[in-house]
């Protein structure tokens, strides 16, 4: 076998290995639904109707549930940080990592099993949060290929997401500080985007970062192809940045990775 | 059957002058070690004394500021990935996937290790049934008690027929019930030819387990040898006999010439090596016509150890 094959098998049993604590605890993936379908409902039964008034031309005359649901769809991607940042944290403060580190393991394959446990997790915790979304409204228009497109760029989020509480997870000293250090993506971020209102109706400076932060291009590509808007160049810019912060979070956790065990 | 002797030509772990220090903090202060294939050394130290940064070092876990070592003939710098894969771990802190049932446990390890399905499984049924954990295997540690689960921390060690065992104090925290079971592993591993470093605060431990044993004191390794040799030069083990009355006393002196004297406390202090036959000397040759108010014997702790090796307690170590 080929370095190469073993880190991948090592990695696959590593994924394994996230899957199986997630069945055994589906708090992990109830956890990151629970939120964002709070703010679901909220938005639509409760805050909706005056937001949907006010949003004229942004909503281009569709409900305020079609110009939301893409931004909840967006945060609950955004939720799922905290479950990586606490599982991450956990096994770095218990001893398995230790067996790890002494056992013939390609070395990232515990991280790359984190990752790609969360991107699976988030697959799950979206296509959940979408079935409700349709439940309380929400009408798609998005073709099949479009939502090839969404799957596609929800994972390339998720990825980048994932690389970067990951790295969240291996600086948190305590399980809870893993959480708090996750919090501002968890929910400060998707508010300060275009997931709830238009940039275009914020404050300037907030206006400023909200069309320049990452989540925005993500959520308005999310938008444009489930409701059959004219793309532009969002997913690019959302794929982009999924990359930049993939590789920033995969730089980051590697550093955090070597430095040790506590 | 006495593994030691048939393994003993070849080293399993040689290091020399080991450093390492965190900031100003000095752990391992040049430690040298040769250990022999089959051999079971035992690292004796109070907490601080560095006995876990060695097995950290020697295990691949941390690299040394300074020093060189080889494990089962492999360089711990160039060849990390041969050593890890000849040796197994069982540190400090137990080190199981509490989410995963023990069974999930062991088969995750057979993975780890690249072994084919049905060896993954057979192995795993084995193990299960040789650490007593058949009942436990669908369940997870969180329901175990702590023997159960440092079983099968050290069942998860075996999974890789590793052919050195680092033990990291393998019975902190257990009851003696438990400690004993682990001994009781140890020696069955022992018997199968395999090399272990184990390291205790107990001298008792490292007395019924290892061949031979290093004392490790603020980094440095102190004295090396049998456990007889360690135990010789260590004052502390006597039986100390206390009388009524100095009449008493007189005689049991005269029986007794070796032991040393307390006039004050009308008490006998005689050496004693241990063990039930030399308790029954003392006590045979003490005779019938002697009454003794009290008899109390004293084994050399680790204390007696440091006392007698360094002029220090031990406690001191962790200031």
């Amino acid at each position: 076998m080929t370095t190469l094959t073993i880190a991948a098998q090592d990695s696959t049993t590593m994924i394994g290995r996230e899957l199986k604590h997630t069945l055994r605890f589906p708090l992990l993936l109830i956890g990151s639904i629970l939120g964002p379908v709070v703010f679901l409902l909220l938005f639509v039964y409760i805050l909706g109707g005056p937001i949907g008034n006010g949003l004229g031309a942004a909503a281009r005359g569709a409900p305020y549930v079609d110009f939301l649901v893409p931004g909840i769809v967006m945060m609950t991607v955004a939720a799922g940080s905290g479950t990586t940042a606490i599982t991450v944290c956990t096994d770095m403060t218990t001893g398995i990592i230790d067996r790890f580190r002494t056992m013939a393991v390609s070395r990232g394959a515990v991280l790359t099993g984190h990752v790609g446990g969360t991107v699976l997790r988030t697959l799950i915790t979206t296509t959940v949060i979408t079935g409700v979304a349709l439940l309380v409204g929400f009408r798609p228009q998005a073709s099949v290929a479009g939502w090839f497109a969404v799957v596609g760029i929800v994972a390339a989020f998720a990825f980048a997401l994932a690389w970067l509480s990951v790295a969240l997870g291996l600086g948190a000293k305590s399980v809870a500080g893993a959480n708090s250090a996750s919090l501002p993506i968890q929910f400060l971020l998707p508010f300060l985007s275009s997931a709830f209102v238009p940039a275009g109706s914020m404050p300037a400076g907030v206006r400023w970062f909200a069309a320049h932060q990452p989540f925005t291009p993500v959520v308005e590509s999310l938008r444009a192809l489930l409701t059959g808007a004219p793309l532009g160049n969002t997913a690019y810019l959302a794929l982009a940045w999924s990359a930049a912060i993939a590789l920033a979070g995969y730089l980051w956790a590697r550093a955090g990775f070597r430095r040790g065990t506590r | 059957m006495n593994a030691s002797t048939k393994h003993e030509t070849r080293t399993a772990v040689s290091a020399n002058g080991l450093r390492k220090a965190y900031g100003e903090k000095v752990v391992l202060d040049g430690v040298d070690l040769s250990i022999g294939e089959g051999e079971v050394f035992a690292l004796l130290g109070p907490n601080g004394a560095g006995k876990t940064t060695t097995v950290k070092v020697l295990s691949t876990l941390i690299p040394a500021d300074a020093g060189t070592a080889s494990v089962l003939g492999h360089d711990l710098r160039g060849e990390a990935g041969a050593v890890r894969a000849a040796i197994g771990v069982t540190g400090q802190f137990s080190a199981v996937d509490n989410w995963l049932t023990g069974e999930e446990n062991l088969l995750l390890m057979g993975r780890l290790l690249h072994l084919p399905a049905a060896e993954r499984r057979a192995r795993t049924a084995r193990l299960l049934e040789r650490f007593d954990l058949i009942e436990a295997a669908k369940r997870t540690p969180a329901t175990y008690s702590g023997g159960m689960t440092r079983r099968l921390d050290i069942a998860m060690t075996l999974m890789g027929r590793p052919r050195l065992i680092f033990l990291d104090e393998p019975t902190a925290g257990l009851d003696p019930r438990s400690r004993h079971t682990t001994w009781q592993l140890i020696r069955d591993l022992v018997a199968q030819g395999v090399t272990i470093l184990l390291t205790t605060q107990y001298l008792e431990e490292a007395d019924q387990l290892a061949d031979r044993i290093a004392v490790l004191d603020r980094g440095r390794i102190v004295a090396e040898g049998t456990p007889e040799d360690l135990k010789r030069r260590i004052p502390g083990a006597h039986i100390r006999l206390r009388f009524a009355d100095a009449t008493s006393l007189d005689a049991a002196a005269r029986s007794l010439p070796e032991g040393t004297r307390d006039d004050q406390e009308l008490a006998l202090r005689v050496p004693n090596e241990g063990g039930i036959a030399s308790l029954r000397d003392v006590l045979a040759r003490l005779g019938d016509g002697v009454a003794v108010d009290d008899l109390s014997i004293h084994t050399p702790d680790l204390d007696d150890v440091f006392f007698a090796l360094t002029g220090q307690p031990s406690k001191e170590q962790t200031q």
